[in-house]
């Protein structure tokens, strides 16, 4: 089950920890990658990691023309998409009656008009091969709100129901649109919280921990391989519990 | 008949799974032929692929039935 030899996946925001992770499995599981990210040196590093049918594919998702080439140069490298991973993302928290038009552009743009471009982009190919998958890492603070995140909160609902919509649309073709809600998880940005601050989160978890980066990617893989045909237009949540949806 | 058409026709065939005699130039691909209107984007993909044309958006919008198609890629492929 969830084989994915002979498939090619392009997954941004994989300088990340999380796009790690969820490159890593989907490459473990047989898929050739296409590794997208702004931090090149850690897109060759995990490329290199990974070995053959992993390919360096640079891309500032906030720069509208660099999101335009990623796709035909990610089908150039990899012969084709079957699977877009939507994972990357960024954060411009502020309280929102002093949030910026920038802070607030800039999160709209990169998370959800890039993807708007990507999947577009995508689909083109995924139609004609009436074969797709389109997975967007959303957020649990885009069903529930978040004080502090309304321009990431309103990024990652938004996503929610923009993949609903494309779902509706290209079902019949195969291609399923689903997306993931992570709730808290291992990174670079949990590393840096103090204890107190840790437990003020756990608390909100039943699970009582904060879950990992291959808890994600196996929910990727899931929704990525064949086995999930029938799944569209969902949202996967992985958050130990902390919402119930 | 011309090239043309009769590349357009088997296209059409193909792709929707109608009979022949039905794909008249003026067939409506959405009224007379059952397509959806995904249907009607991946025939001007499909055409684009045949004839090494681009179909931009608003050329494509007006592209509804079979003599459309024809006639759009015969002035297409003539230039």
């Amino acid at each position: 089950m969830f084989d994915l030899s002979g498939k090619t996946a392009l997954v941004t925001g994989a300088s990340g920890g999380l796009g790690q992770a969820i490159a890593r499995a989907l490459h473990q599981r047989g898929a050739a990658v296409g590794l997208s990210g702004t931090r090149v040196e850690a897109l060759e590093k995990l490329a290199h990691e990974l070995g053959a049918k992993a390919f360096v594919l640079p891309c500032d998702l906030s720069d509208k023309s660099a999101v335009e080439a990623l796709v035909p140069a990610a089908e150039a490298a990899l012969g084709g998409v079957d699977i877009l991973v939507n994972n990357a993302g960024v954060t411009r928290d502020n309280l929102f009656m002093r949030m910026k038009d920038e802070e607030w552009d800039t999160v709209i743009n990169v998370n959800l008009t890039a993807i708007f471009r990507l999947s577009r982009a995508c689909l083109k190919g995924m139609l004609r091969k009436r074969y797709g998958r389109i997975i967007g890492i959303s957020s649990v603070v885009g069903v529930t709100g978040n004080a502090g995140q309304g321009n990431y909160a309103a990024s990652k609902a938004g996503m929610i129901g923009m993949s609903k919509s494309l779902a509706a649309e290209v079902a019949s073709r195969n291609v399923t649109v689903n997306c993931i809600a992570p709730g808290f998880i291992e990174s670079p940005m949990t590393d840096v919280l103090n204890d107190k601050q840790k437990t003020a989160i756990l608390a909100q978890v039943p699970m009582g921990r904060l879950g990992t980066g291959d808890e994600v990617a196996a929910a990727v893989v899931y929704l990525a391989s064949s086995e999930a045909a029938y799944v569209t237009g969902q949202t996967l949540h992985v958050n130990g519990g902390m919402a119930m949806i | 008949m011309s090239d043309v058409a009769e590349r357009v026709k088997k296209i059409v065939i193909e792709h929707l799974g109608v009979d022949a005699e039905k794909v008249v130039d003026n067939a409506n691909f959405i009224e007379d032929l059952g397509a959806d209107s995904l249907d009607t984007v991946e025939l001007v993909m499909a055409f684009e692929e045949e004839f090494s044309v681009e179909i931009p958006d608003d050329a494509a919008e007006t592209i509804v039935t079979v003599g459309d198609a024809v006639k759009f890629l015969e002035k297409a492929t003539a230039a």
